[in-house]
């Protein structure tokens, strides 16, 4: 059986990972290829850089991180943030990452998920879908778009994402647990794996994820203040019995 | 030991490039079908599509299949080892080095992502210490060689074929180069294994 993961997300702005609370109050917590192996090093079991800036300010994504987090990294990673286009995915995955995460331009023209994975295999396309009371959010959740977050999920799938990174903005750094209405949701509706994502406080929210139907769970703020409570999360998440990477 | 990365555009090279140097190979990238016939051990790379892959071998494909004529090893990762065999559903013909189809996976969770247990069932150079190991897959095909050649398999909803050596031809579906110490030991088993095939 596939193991249930723990994946730590690194928000990047301006080539430096930081932390807010519903996207906003940003706080610098280090360099993002240094925290990445740290995690590494305490048994993450895979990581996201989401390079926030991007569709704040229009920024380039980072591939210059992306080939120094791909030479040093022996997990998983995917990038996201900001990615426009068929062109963007080409130049990060061919600096190493190993799935994009695409959002706001997949949302915006839905062809790109079937372009993307015709071009590099579904298993490297991740759709970020930003949510609201069950709506989706797009442009670091400040603005509502047409459509529920369950019906985008299902389409996004059907047009070729392998993976689902589901955010609830209304939980997001809250710390009191995920969305799991969101991620029950959109997890017994599409059969590709889905992330939840916003909310983590302790391994009972991750576990909650798990029951839900999510295959892995996105941490953030718990982690990067004391790394060394992913192998205690680790260790409380097999001891309420579920699968985990040792 | 130089180990040729066959270049075909659409792999993540740079991750495995890395991953063999800490396995202390002396990787380079190769599009020259001259180089990559000629290196010690080949290495066919890459997350993608097989379709997309199989067209961009072009001129690399006879270079693999002549290595693999002269007995020269070449080691596939994912989608490289995919390549192996005659054809995939995910569009395209393969290599036809290996006998058997390249399948969708059935299973309830398409694609298979993420850490899964390696099943070996035969004693190997390249599976050396890896039996029981996590490692990380990331893929929504999977071969189905019809000759016995299936050295490891993992579970997802049943067996899916994880690895497969056949005379020179060594493939692993899982990513090596992302699956932490077990991943780096598959790399160094594999230039052992290249040294003496």
């Amino acid at each position: 059986m596939v193991k249930k993961r723990l994946i730590a997300c690194l928000d990047v702005a301006g080539g430096r990972v930081v932390k807010g609370v519903r996207f906003e109050r940003l706080r610098d917590v280090g360099d993002p290829v240094e925290l990445a192996e740290r995690y590494s090093e305490v048994g993450v079991d895979e990581l996201v850089f989401l390079d926030i800036t991007a569709s704040v300010e229009g920024r380039e994504p980072l591939p210059a991180l992306v080939e120094r987090a791909a030479e040093r990294l022996t997990i998983p990673f995917t990038v996201g943030g900001g990615i426009a286009g068929l062109e963007d995915a080409r130049t990060l995955l061919q600096a190493g990452a190993d799935k994009v995460a695409v959002n706001r331009a997949a949302f915006d023209d839905p062809a790109l998920l079937t372009t993307l994975a015709a071009e590099f295999g579904s298993q490297a396309v991740v759709c970020a879908i930003d949510s609201r009371a069950g709506r989706v959010v797009t442009h670091g959740g400040r603005v509502p778009r047409e459509s529920s977050a369950v019906d985008w999920a299902a389409a996004a799938v059907e047009r070729g994402a392998g993976e689902l990174l589901v955010t609830s903005i209304d939980t997001d750094g809250t710390r009191a647990g995920y969305d799991l209405e969101l991620t029950g949701a959109i997890a017994t509706t599409v059969a590709v794996p889905v992330i939840a994502s916003g909310g983590a406080g302790e391994s009972r929210h991750l576990a909650d994820a798990f029951a839900a139907g999510a295959e892995a769970a996105l941490v953030a703020s718990i982690v990067h203040e004391r790394p060394e409570r992913v192998p205690e999360l680790k260790a409380e998440l097999r001891q309420a019995g579920w699968n985990l990477r040792s | 030991m130089r180990v040729v990365l066959a270049d075909y555009g659409a792999g993540n090279l740079r991750s495995v490039c890395s991953a063999l140097a800490r396995a202390g190979a002396e990787p380079v990238i190769a599009v020259d079908p001259e180089e990559v016939l000629s290196a010690p051990l080949a290495v066919v790379a890459g997350v993608g599509h097989a379709g997309a892959a199989a067209v961009g071998l072009g001129p690399l494909a006879d270079a693999l299949r002549g290595r693999a004529a002269a007995g020269r090893p070449v080691l596939g990762i994912c989608v490289g080892m995919q390549l192996f065999f005659e054809r995939s559903e995910e569009g395209g013909a393969g290599l036809g080095l290996l006998r058997g189809p390249v399948r969708r996976l059935r299973a309830r969770t398409v694609p298979h992502m993420g850490w899964n247990t390696l099943d070996t069932l035969q004693p190997s150079t390249l599976l050396a210490g890896v039996d029981g190991a996590d490692v990380y897959f990331a893929h929504s095909y999977a071969a189905e060689p019809e000759d016995e050649i299936t050295t490891a398999v993992a579970d997802h909803d049943g067996s899916i074929v994880a690895a497969v050596e056949s005379g020179p031809l060594a493939g692993v579906q899982f990513h090596p180069e992302r699956s932490g110490a077990a991943g780096a030991r598959v790399l160094e088993n594999a230039l052992r294994w290249s040294r003496s095939a």
